[in-house]
């Protein structure tokens, strides 16, 4: 094989594997080691500048980095990396002085956003530093988009919403809330130079044509809908059986609302197995620990009526059966359909775009899923000037992929009015600096913490379940947050290797506790050898790091698979060929230069 | 700061016969130079005795004093230890083993604690063909006082301190043959895929089994001039043979048959490539005549050098009991007047 190109970012970028993983590509470790060192400030701050609410996303995020995180494969659970952006974001101090200020002279260009969700807003908060002047509107009150709608205060409460979302209102934006867009032609007509299409997935999926649906409509309920108004408190009570229909994360914050709602017997069915669930493990979890059955393979039937008033529903009891293809189809297993009583019933079972309010004759193209055709990395549509991202780009996702997409957007936008071309994009900041210090000093923590993730503790059941906005979690106190932290492994301090300072002794192979060096003869195809290695590197999602030839004619083959970036290599290596170096990894933001 | 080897190892580590990984086999972390060669023998020693499955309690490893004696630290945490007085490991290791056939007598030493201060007890220990694995880490230097020259330096050779060494070098390999070794090879810290079936045969092998393990000191002993650097033993390494340890239930295949398979007691068996037709590894002549050859060309034998079936170990030559003595009763040791009565009516 030939050498590794570590001169490609994306090499060492992939090695740290939360930050590779972040849509954002927050830098993970160099925050938690902030936190480690009592700097809470500061890890806002560069949660901030890569993921924009970082006091939101410490409560709500879906969290990719962490299935990613390397700590999960050396052992059995990851760094609970989001639980720790918390811990920043609420013991941070005033952070006013770090906010990029806002230039009196605008530079002549006005922006509109369609949309005030996490995706509008990060393009609101990347662009007006730069001098744009962002006319944003939506249909609510207050900006937030589905963060306010549809996440329920005891998980995400006002204040930590507000105070993320008013210091970009702040920034000068020309809000104009309560403003259904009806037509995109009447925006487009404003001449703004560019307008960034942000209006999420809002329409919650119904059953229409399930029988009984429309006999008792009083008592059955769209999820989202449901949720926004609870959230604006056009509904306060609830029945005192509720079955909720759906397995994904919109189903677990239904049923946990309806506990505080007067819900006694809530319950949440699901069609397919427990184990296939869309929701995150940590929802149901959650869900479950408030006393709430789940009941898998129940397909909804039909609605039962009493004089028109819900008695509750039909379910069709069915097993999933896989084919040689792995392709999964639901077959009914014969028992008799199970009847379950209901006062509510609540349908949490998808959501859609809504493009109505976007004619048809602007030469907006649509797909046959009713998706904008767009330029999967600049996120133009088919009319030029005109981006889309978060939910109305690609259907429902989460809020640290809108907030990725708002950056990306951005970066278009003022590429765009600057006339400059789309894809000649600004690229990423990157660095690679010693960490050694002296003899057996380095300047990150080295040694290997071998505690057990931390658990964060939560409020008293009690109180929770009879107050609708009372926070589940408390979040970690900074003692166990300092040693949650401290399981992070530090991947982005890398180990790199210089083959002409090699002296083949061995050391480095021989002190590696995961036996990730091996020095081996080259062979042509990286599988086998991945193959011969001490042992063999079969995850495959993992790089080899493959050094040029040595002196004895071999290579130096390192997994990345399992490394614990201990750096015993370095410590051990007399010539330091190997030295741990950390890496900086910036995505670029609009105004940086190409 | 810190310097600690994590407890984590590879969640795919595999695990031995006896259900132990590599790591059961590895010892405290190292206090020698990074880079020495004493390092990497330490490494082949855990690879050896994780992959033959020893049970680690079977084992006893032994040493001198030197950088190279104090090895045991660093591998096989889980056996016995003895680390003795500079040069006198041979007798300990002689007076354990004959208390005690049972265990596996890994015996550790450098050059200056064996050709220099030990030269007498290393001599006595190979004559009487005592049952021991014994590895010479050969710096050719006293690493653990700074570096000066030993008595294994070739002629000529040129340490740190800069000053060309003025005497001729001991040759340990030849040396252990000619006194009556049963088992001799030779090989280098840098190369474990010969040196770890060395070690394994070398352990399977009854009676004196020596390794000559050249082992560069990167602090004093590894710069241009020195023959015991890791580039001079590199461009003038010389292999013999290349060498495979077939453990005893392996089946032997065809291609392992013919003369170059040599079956060490308990059935295991040594497969040799021989890359050198004129030596017999069980021919003394031709191997101590190799290696006067090869020292007049400058260059380094390894392999497997030597090697005799029919040794007899120095238990079984003085018919010692059996039973390890912590093991042996009062009825075995004072088996009563009528035994006593009867050895000393023979000796009338
Ligand atoms: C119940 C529920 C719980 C969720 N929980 C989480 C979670 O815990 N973590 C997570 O990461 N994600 C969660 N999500 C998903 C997340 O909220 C969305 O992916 C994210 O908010 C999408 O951001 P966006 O900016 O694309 O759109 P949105 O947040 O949907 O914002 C779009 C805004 O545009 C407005 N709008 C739409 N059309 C128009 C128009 N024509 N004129 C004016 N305004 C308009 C909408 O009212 C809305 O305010 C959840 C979703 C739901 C439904
Ligand atoms: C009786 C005695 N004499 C002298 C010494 C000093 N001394 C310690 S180690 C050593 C030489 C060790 O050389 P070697 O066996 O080659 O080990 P290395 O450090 O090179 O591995 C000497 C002379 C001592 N410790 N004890
Ligand atoms: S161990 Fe730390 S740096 Fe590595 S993936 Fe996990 S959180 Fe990120
Ligand atoms: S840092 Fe070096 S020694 Fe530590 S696990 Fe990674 S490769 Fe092995
Ligand atoms: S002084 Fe030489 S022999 Fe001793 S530990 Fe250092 S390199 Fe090894
Ligand atoms: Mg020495």
């Amino acid at each position: 094989m030939k050498p590794t190109d570590v001169q490609n970012p994306e090499y060492y970028h992939k090695v740290v594997d939360c930050q590779y993983a972040c849509p954002a590509h927050t830098p993970v470790p160099h925050y938690i080691r902030l936190i480690a060192e009592g700097k809470y400030t500061e890890a806002y701050m560069v949660n901030w500048e890569s993921n924009v609410f970082p006091g939101i996303l410490g409560r709500t995020c879906d969290r990719p980095c962490e299935p990613a995180c390397r700590r999960g494969r050396v052992e059995e659970e990851p760094v609970a990396i989001c639980r720790l952006k918390r811990v920043a974001a609420d013991n941070k101090d005033d952070i006013s002085q770090y906010i990029p200020a806002i230039p009196e002279q605008k530079n002549g260009k006005k922006i509109a956003i369609i949309g005030a969700g996490p995706a509008g807003l990060t393009v609101a908060r990347d662009l007006a530093p730069l001098g744009y002047e962002i006319h944003i509107y939506d249909d609510q009150s207050k900006g937030g988009g589905m963060m306010r709608t549809q996440i329920p205060s005891f998980r995400l409460p006002d204040e930590v919403l507000d105070s993320e979302v008013n210091l970009i209102l702040n920034m000068g934006i020309v809000t104009h809330f309560n403003q259904y867009v009806t037509s995109l032609k009447e925006i487009l007509d404003k001449k703004y130079d560019a307008v960034f299409i942000a209006s999420g997935a809002p329409k919650g999926k119904d059953l229409p044509d399930l029988p009984g649906r429309w006999d008792a409509k009083a008592n059955v309920h769209v999820g989202i809908e449901w949720l926004a108004n609870v959230t604006f408190e056009h509904i306060n009570k609830i029945g005192r059986k509720v079955l909720v229909l759906g397995g994904g994360n919109t189903a677990m914050d239904c049923c946990r609302t309806s506990r505080r709602m007067g819900g006694e017997e809530v319950k949440v069915l699901v069609r397919s197995p427990f184990k296939t669930m869309k929701a995150s493990p940590w929802e149901i979890e959650d869900a479950m620990h408030e006393d709430i059955p789940i009941f898998e393979n129940h397909v909804p039937k039909s609605f039962v009526t009493e004089n028109g008033k819900l008695k509750g529903m039909y379910f069709e009891l069915v097993k999933a059966e896989y084919d040689a293809n792995g392709k999964r189809t639901l077959v009914p297993t014969g028992e008799p359909d199970a009847f379950f009583e209901a006062d509510d019933v609540i349908i949490a079972i998808g959501q859609d775009n809504r493009f109505e309010w976007i004619e048809n004759n602007l030469g907006l193209e649509f797909d046959k899923w009713g998706l904008p055709v767009l330029d999967e990395k600049t996120l133009s549509s088919t009319v030029p000037g005109v981006f889309f991202g978060g939910d109305a780009a690609f259907g429902p996702k989460n809020v640290i992929t809108a907030v990725a997409q708002g950056h990306q957007a951005a970066i278009s936008v003022d590429l765009y009015c600057q006339g400059k071309d789309l894809n000649d994009r600004p690229q990423p900041h990157i660095n690679l600096m010693s960490t050694k210090m002296g003899i057996h000093e380095w300047s990150y923590g080295n040694a290997i913490n071998h505690d057990n993730r931390f658990v964060v503790p939560l409020a008293d059941k009690k109180l929770t379940l009879s107050n609708l906005k009372k926070e589940v979690e408390l979040g970690f106190d900074l003692q166990t947050a300092f040693k949650e932290a401290e399981r992070c492994l530090n991947c982005d301090v890398q180990t790199v290797f210089t083959e002409d300072k090699c002296i083949e002794c061995d050391a480095c192979r021989d002190i590696c506790p995961t036996k990730c060096i091996n020095f081996t003869e080259n062979e042509e195809v990286e599988s086998d050898l991945r193959n011969k290695l001490i042992i063999p590197a079969i995850n495959d999602s993992q790089d080899i790091l493959v050094s040029d030839i040595l002196k004895t004619g071999r290579v130096m083959v390192k997994d990345e698979d399992v490394c614990l970036h201990c750096g015993l290599c370095a410590e051990r290596c007399p010539t330091a060929a190997w030295d741990m170096k950390k890496f900086i990894y910036k995505t670029a933001k609009a105004g940086a230069s190409a | 700061m810190s310097y600690i080897k994590p407890k984590f190892i590879h969640p795919r580590s595999p695990k031995n016969k006896l259900g132990y990984s590599r790591q059961y086999y590895e010892g405290s972390l190292s206090t020698l130079c990074a880079g020495c060669g004493h390092d990497s023998i330490s490494a082949a020693i855990v690879d050896a005795c994780y992959e033959m499955a020893i049970e680690p309690h079977k084992v006893a490893k032994l040493s001198g004093i030197g950088c190279s004696s104090k090895t045991p630290a660093y591998f096989l945490n889980n056996s016995h230890g003895f680390n003795s007085v500079h040069g006198r490991m041979p007798s300990v290791a002689t007076g354990a083993n004959l208390a005690n056939r049972d265990l596996i007598y890994l015996g550790v030493s450098g050059d200056g604690d064996s050709a220099s201060i030990g030269f007498g007890q290393f001599a006595h220990a190979v004559r009487r063909n005592l049952n021991m694995t014994y590895i010479v880490m050969n710096n050719g230097c006293y690493g653990l006082t700074k570096g000066q020259d030993s008595a294994t330096a070739d002629h000529g050779s040129i340490s740190k301190g800069g000053i060309p060494n003025t005497f001729e070098g001991i040759d340990m390999c030849a040396l252990a043959i000619q006194l009556g070794a049963t088992y001799v090879a030779q090989s280098f810290s840098g190369d474990k895929t010969q040196l770890v079936p060395l070690i394994k045969a070398a352990i399977n092998h009854k009676g004196f089994s020596f390794i000559n393990v050249m082992s560069p000191c990167v602090t004093f002993n590894n710069n241009a001039g020195s023959t015991k650097s890791y580039d001079y033993v590199r461009e003038h390494n010389e292999a013999l043979s290349s060498i495979d340890f077939v453990p005893v239930k392996e089946e032997i295949t065809l291609e392992y048959e013919g003369e170059d398979l040599v079956e060490l007691h308990d059935g295991t068996f040594l497969k040799l490539n021989k890359l050198n037709q004129n030596w017999d590894p069980k021919d003394k002549l031709s191997i101590i005549s190799a290696l006067q050859i090869a020292h007049d060309k400058n260059e380094i034998l390894t392999g497997l050098l030597y090697i005799d079936n029919d040794s007899v170990e120095l238990n079984e030559l003085i018919n010692t009991t059996e039973k390890p003595l912590n093991t042996l009763t009062e009825a075995e040791l004072c088996p009563g007047v009528d035994v006593l009565e009867k050895l000393n009516q023979s000796l009338r």
